[in-house]
């Protein structure tokens, strides 16, 4: 139903190469996260998924047909922007009917495909409105009952809660993944926040620079990061490194300690340092440490619960676990 | 008073008010001068001369032809200038330059470069395919005029509706793709409602300055073959029958007419401005 492949696909524009030679394989029902900083290719990729960019080269092929040159509304698949993209001047009923109406599909299964998708994202009450008279969440809503009444093969979003507030942002990741879960359908998302990576995804796939780092499962990216970027890129607050003498200990070029397999103790610990700013955000605390002999890197340890420590105080760093330092070599590949 | 509400009110108040005292008079400047108040007989007069209607219907070919032409055209030619082109700048300005022209100048190029029935450049085509050349003012006048017209405030048009062109939504139009339509679907679901406002706007702006065409008739037909719209009836009566009185009488049914075309658009604009 929505396997996707990609194989050798590559874009380039004009003579700046965008994204080198990459295959990927995206089964059928997955949600699949690209995610990566600004500018690493993962919007593009999605776009040439889609069919709205044109690859420079590789083939994409949809349940195992070639979808290389067929054009955007004949892939099947559905597709939620960043900024909606909701017809102005259309009601909300008209923008939800207009893929079908495209299609020439019969006006009874139309409306009831509406009625069904409204119930669905609670927009019932909203289908004689106008985009421009609803709140963000809603718009995202709208764009999202726009792609599943086509019943495509699979969902692509990009970005799709850039534009809205923390608080629905939160409310709309866990109504997609309960969409996801309901529908069965795969889903590629594409976003910067590794937040919503790690929260929404069954797979992971890490970009830089239009180069895949690393495809797993959000947990495998977390305990097992491939390489340096990896292990920078995924986890909040970020992984803690060390070189030199502290690596060599470790028979590695540099290590890895998350601030949560850190501890911190005010009389004794492997490193000394000074508080610089403490976070506390109730549940936890973030200890960003300035270590002793190189005050202007920072240590962040996370302690659970509440840690009373004012700025300039002396503490003591160890880390929590043997086991929970990652080794990487000379080039950033994990050993 | 505001000094500027009241220059405004003498720059419009003084010459409405002449117009309005001189239509109930009789002045015939070459045959004995003011002659006194004569009623609402210019009205009636002006009304009832055969070149009345005739006048109107003429008016309203000329103000819809070149609307009609300047629109289509306008929104063509917005589109073809939106696609990312070589040389983009130096076209755009090209197209607008007519716009510069006086219309006197552009009238009379029309009339003695492309449309004259024996040196013009049509005629010259016409002759080239072994065609009779077509003699333009005065087989079909009124269609040479909404041609010059139009040339005119083509530019106009292109310009209002490219820059609306320009602040539609890319992401739209990839969304609309996606979702099955083609690039017929998209321009009359997307585009067109897109432009109705600026479409709108040139509607308006261009029937107050099309009402007033009178430079492009003068040196073309001189009101003949049926050219004559409302503004060259009132010229005709004041300067070429020296009747002020007449002409002013013209003059109030002008103003009440663009005021009634005014109020019609103006409520169409502001329901359109409204979404």
């Amino acid at each position: 139903m929505g396997r996707i492949t990609l194989d050798k696909v590559e874009k380039s524009f004009g003579d700046v190469s965008v994204i080198p030679p990459l295959d990927l394989t995206i089964n059928d029902g997955e949600f699949v996260v690209f995610v990566g900083p600004s500018g690493c290719g993962k919007s593009t990729l999605l776009r040439l998924i889609a069919g709205l960019e044109d690859v420079s080269g590789g083939v994409i092929s949809i349940d195992g047909n070639d979808a290389t040159r067929v054009p955007p509304a004949k892939r099947g698949l559905a597709m939620v922007f960043q900024s909606y993209a909701l017809y102005p001047h259309m009601s909300v009923r008209k923008n939800i009917a207009f893929p079908m109406r495209m299609a020439g599909m019969d006006k009874a299964e139309q409306d009831r495909r509406i009625e069904g998708a409204a119930a669905a994202l609670n927009l019932t009450d909203y289908l004689d409105r106008r985009p421009g008279q609803l709140s963000g969440g809603q718009r995202q809503r709208v764009a999202i009952g726009r792609a599943i009444v086509r019943e495509p093969a699979a969902f692509l979003f990009d970005e799709p809660l850039s534009n809205l507030d923390a608080a629905l942002r939160h409310g709309m990741r866990l109504e997609i993944s309960e969409l996801h879960e309901r529908l069965k359908t795969t889903m590629i998302y594409v976003t910067h926040d590794q937040v919503e990576a790690m929260t929404m995804a069954d797979k992971i796939v890490v970009l830089q620079a239009g180069v895949i780092e690393q495809v797993g499962s959000p947990l495998e990216l977390y305990h097992s990061p491939q390489n340096l970027f990896v292990a920078g890129f995924i986890g909040s607050p970020k992984m803690n490194f060390f070189s030199g003498a502290d690596a060599a200990e470790h028979d590695a070029h540099t290590i890895g300690i998350r601030p949560e397999h850190l501890t911190v103790s005010t009389t004794e610990g492997r490193w000394k340092g000074t508080v610089g700013v403490a976070e506390h955000l109730g549940s936890d605390t973030f200890i960003h440490v300035h270590p002793e002999g190189d005050p202007a890197a920072t240590l962040t340890v996370r302690v659970g619960g509440e840690f009373v420590a004012s700025h300039g105080d002396t503490v003591h760093i160890s880390p929590l676990h043997a086991d929970r330092i990652h080794r990487f070599d000379a080039e950033g590949l994990r050993i | 008073m505001a000094p500027a509400v009241f220059l405004l009110l003498v720059w419009m108040l003084v010459p409405l008010s002449m117009t309005v005292w001189f239509s109930l008079r009789s002045y015939l400047p070459l045959r004995g001068g003011d002659q006194g108040f004569v009623g609402l007989e210019n009205f009636v007069r002006f009304v009832s001369s055969s070149a009345f209607w005739p006048s109107i219907v003429t008016t309203l070919m000329i103000v819809g032809g070149a609307l009609l032409i300047s629109i289509v055209f306008g929104i063509l030619l917005a589109i073809l200038l939106d696609q990312p082109m070589w040389g983009q700048g130096v076209v755009r300005i090209l197209v607008i330059a007519p716009f510069f022209v006086m219309p006197t100048v552009s009238a009379l190029v029309w009339k003695n470069m492309f449309m004259d029935p024996v040196n013009g450049l049509f005629a010259h085509l016409w002759r080239f395919f072994g065609a009779d050349p077509v003699v333009w003012l005065s087989e079909m006048p009124i269609f040479a005029l909404v041609v010059i017209v139009s040339w005119q405030w083509l530019p106009f048009a292109t310009l209002i509706l490219l820059t609306a062109i320009q602040s539609l939504d890319g992401e739209q139009m990839e969304a609309a793709e996606m979702d099955g339509a083609g690039p017929l679907s998209r321009f009359f679901y997307l585009t067109l409602p897109h432009l109705s406002r600026a479409i709108t706007i040139v509607i308006l702006i261009q029937t107050i300055f099309l009402l007033a065409v009178f430079a492009e008739i003068f040196v073309t037909t001189g009101g003949a073959f049926g050219t004559r719209t409302l503004t060259y009836l009132i010229y005709q009566r004041v300067l070429e029958s020296q009747n002020v009185g007449l002409g002013s009488a013209g003059g109030v049914y002008a103003i009440i007419l663009a005021n009634i075309i005014a109020l019609f658009l103006m409520r169409i604009v502001g329901k359109n401005l409204d979404r």
